[in-house]
């Protein structure tokens, strides 16, 4: 997997909430056998109008937000189905960051991202960053400022800097764990395997409680 | 320490704890379809590594097979065969047992799974689908994995996981005649909102839950990812203990063996003084008929209201409501029961078993369907089929002027050729109404199987409580 330490490049705003994974690749490009070849099915049909023609509208149709690598997004993204072949349109699309807020609502918190979505991204190298509402807000705000504004994201340092009229930094709060295996592009199924001495002993003492196997 | 059901699963299945606080979760039972396992198949060979517990994997297709008898044998698409090719080549090429198209007990893989007894209380299951959560229905600990993860499931069949919070939903009451399972899981996801439930493992509890059949629990647990959670739990009873003894499951013990199991099944219901994280009470006394307005299964309102003013929505901005107002085709004010529908779908892992199918039959029986609306009825499985052929269902469908099907996930989310056309408006007993889920501009509307059907006669939504 890609490592991620560090992006630059132009943030696109897509100002939904709830943004399942049914809009990010519709269920037509899930057929294919391969790993690649999403990239032009991300948001397969919000890009587009009810003729077929590409929606000038759509955020990521418009000419300076062409080579975004950054997309910023309201709360709950990628909720919906499993499918990692949402998050492989994302990357594929060229994206490595998206970032949401997360809110506080009639004193519950509702998440940035689904659960599944941040689990796969994760594996995929795509860092998905959680902020509070108001820095979310200040995002947007400066893109409408300035439209095709870049920024950096470190994940060492855990922030984004803004590059709109003035530079402005926002730091994020992120799990132990993910950060380290974006930073290390780490493979999981080889770190996993290095235990294999253990998961024969677990097995060894434990019942899967499966019985028979039919002719 | 007083457990939960959630924790006493997570803690016999537990092969490691590593260092960074996650740990290698055991996996009992993979199953996988189709659509999400031909990339991991090709990660296992780009890296040359083996299936480490074939016989822990069971494979079924299910998302895009046709659901008419002459396509099936030979799929037009060619995208969709190469897809259910590389599957079969896969399964062998693994050692993985396959229930494919010409199997006597295809089907989708959720309804399957309990069927063949692969679904056992206490155990761990995952499958490359979000619907996953269905198997909780059982007391199984059981959720959705990426692609990515199901290869780690087939390499090493365990899952590096996080420890999930645990939150409990009490359904208090007695559901009326004419409400049911479906309308309290459409309930739960209208209160807490499509991503209440999200970092957590639900169990479901309480009298009204105590009362459902296993069809019925599977429907609840079902849609627990649409409130977010991916996995929902319900504590073993003799409810559970008598589907799982019953009936032809290869998968499942019998003799000395099942006695020993329920033994232990007897012990994992939740501690009375086990503490959640989070708990949530319903009431389904009052519970009405739910018909979901919007795109998504959170924006749900029982049948006898009408469709909502933007910035009426508790949750929802003013743009959210118009958005899905908008794609919906629906005018604030309206009553739900004077919207039109033109395609009725009963069918899916949600509302797909026999059982769903009986009270779909009983409401159409001697009746017929409103002129202009089309009726796709899609059993869950091929056992599901034959089942209801048996008991005649399927004559009572056909008279009513509904087209009869073969097993798969057909218009739930439209990958095989069972399409909403533009505009065209369901209602449908599957379980998301997201934007073009059946079909690009469809309009989808989640209800019952009563409400469903009800629907397809009268042409229009109808409060099932006063259907005579």
């Amino acid at each position: 997997m890609t490592p991620f330490v560090k992006e630059h490049g132009i943030v696109v705003p897509l100002d939904r909430a709830n943004v399942d994974t049914d809009q990010i690749i519709p269920k037509q490009f899930l057929k294919s056998i391969r790993r690649t070849g999403f990239g032009e099915t991300l948001f397969f049909d919000w890009k587009r109008r009810a003729d077929g023609t590409l929606d000038p509208e759509f955020p990521l149709n418009q000419a300076h937000f062409k080579d975004a690598i950054i997309m910023v997004v309201r709360n709950n993204f990628g909720c919906g189905s499993s499918r990692e072949h949402a998050v492989w349109a994302v990357v594929q699309a060229g994206f490595r960051v998206v970032i949401a807020p997360t809110r506080v609502l009639d004193g519950n918190r509702v998440p940035a991202f689904a659960d599944i979505f941040a689990s796969n991204s994760v594996k995929n190298g795509l860092l998905t960053i959680e902020l509070p509402e108001t820095e979310v807000d200040r995002i947007f705000d400066a893109i409408t400022a300035t439209p095709g504004m870049k920024a950096t994201v470190d994940l060492t340092l855990q922030t984004i800097t803004l590059h709109g009229a003035k530079d402005e930094t926002i730091r994020f709060e992120i799990d132990s764990i993910r950060k380290d295996h974006l930073l290390r592009g780490l493979d999981d199924i080889a770190l996993t395997l290095e235990h294999a001495t253990q998961i024969t002993s677990f097995e060894a003492k434990h019942d899967t409680q499966l019985r028979a196997q039919p002719a | 320490m007083a457990k939960t059901l959630f924790q006493k699963i997570w803690d016999r299945h537990v092969a490691k704890e590593l260092a960074d606080g996650t740990v290698l979760l055991y996996i009992d039972r993979h199953l996988i379809h189709e659509v999400t396992s031909a990339q991991a198949f090709e990660g296992l060979r780009l890296a040359g590594r083996p299936v480490r517990r074939p016989e822990l994997t069971v494979a079924t297709m299910d998302h895009n097979v046709p659901t008419e008898a002459k396509e099936r044998k030979n799929i037009a698409d060619a995208i969709s065969r190469a897809q259910i090719e590389m599957l079969e080549k896969n399964c062998k090429d693994f050692g993985v047992t396959l229930y494919g198209l010409d199997s006597e007990r295809q089907g989708i893989v959720h309804i399957i799974g309990p069927e063949l007894g692969l679904t056992l209380p206490g155990t761990t299951i995952v499958c490359g689908d979000s619907h996953t959560s269905t198997h909780g229905a059982f007391g199984t600990l059981a959720f959705g994995i990426g692609t990515s993860e199901v290869e780690h499931v087939l390499a090493t069949q365990t899952l590096r996981q996080t420890k999930p919070g645990t939150f409990r939903v009490d359904f208090m009451g007695r559901l009326r005649p004419g409400v049911t399972a479906k309308d309290m899981i459409l309930k739960l996801i209208g209160t807490i909102g499509t991503s209440g439930g999200t970092g957590s493992v639900l169990e479901y509890t309480g009298e009204a839950v105590r009362a459902l059949s296993m069809e019925e629990r599977m429907t609840v647990c079902n849609m627990s990812i649409e409130g977010g959670a991916r996995a929902g739990m319900i504590a073993p009873d003799d409810t559970t203990f008598d589907y799982v003894s019953r009936g032809e499951r290869p998968f499942a013990p019998r003799g000395a063996a099942l006695d020993q199991a329920i033994a232990y099944w007897k012990t994992l219901p939740s501690d009375p003084d086990a503490a959640f994280d989070r708990t949530i009470t319903i009431d389904v006394d009052k519970l009405a008929p739910q018909v979901t307005w919007g795109t998504n299964p959170g924006m749900v309102m029982d049948v006898t209201e009408r469709v909502p003013e933007p910035g009426s929505v508790p949750g929802y901005s003013r743009v959210d409501v118009e958005k899905a107002l908008d794609y919906m085709g629906l005018t604030p004010g309206t009553p739900l029961t004077d919207v039109p529908v033109n395609v009725v779908f009963i069918g899916s892992c949600t509302n797909g078993r026999i059982e769903d199918l009986r009270r779909a039959a009983m409401v159409m029986s001697g009746r017929q369907v409103a002129k202009g609306v089309q009726v796709l009825v899609v059993p869950g499985s091929e056992s599901v089929r034959k089942q209801a052929e048996a008991e005649n269902l399927d004559k009572i469908f056909k008279a009513a002027g509904c087209e009869w099907r073969f097993a798969g996930c057909s218009m739930c989310l439209g990958m095989n050729p069972d399409q909403l056309k533009n505009q065209q408006r369901s209602a449908s007993t599957s379980n998301r109404n997201f934007e073009g889920r059946q079909g690009k501009g469809g309009r989808t509307h989640l209800v019952s199987p009563e409400m469903a059907a009800a629907a397809a006669i009268a042409g229009h939504f109808v409060d099932f409580r006063e259907w005579k």
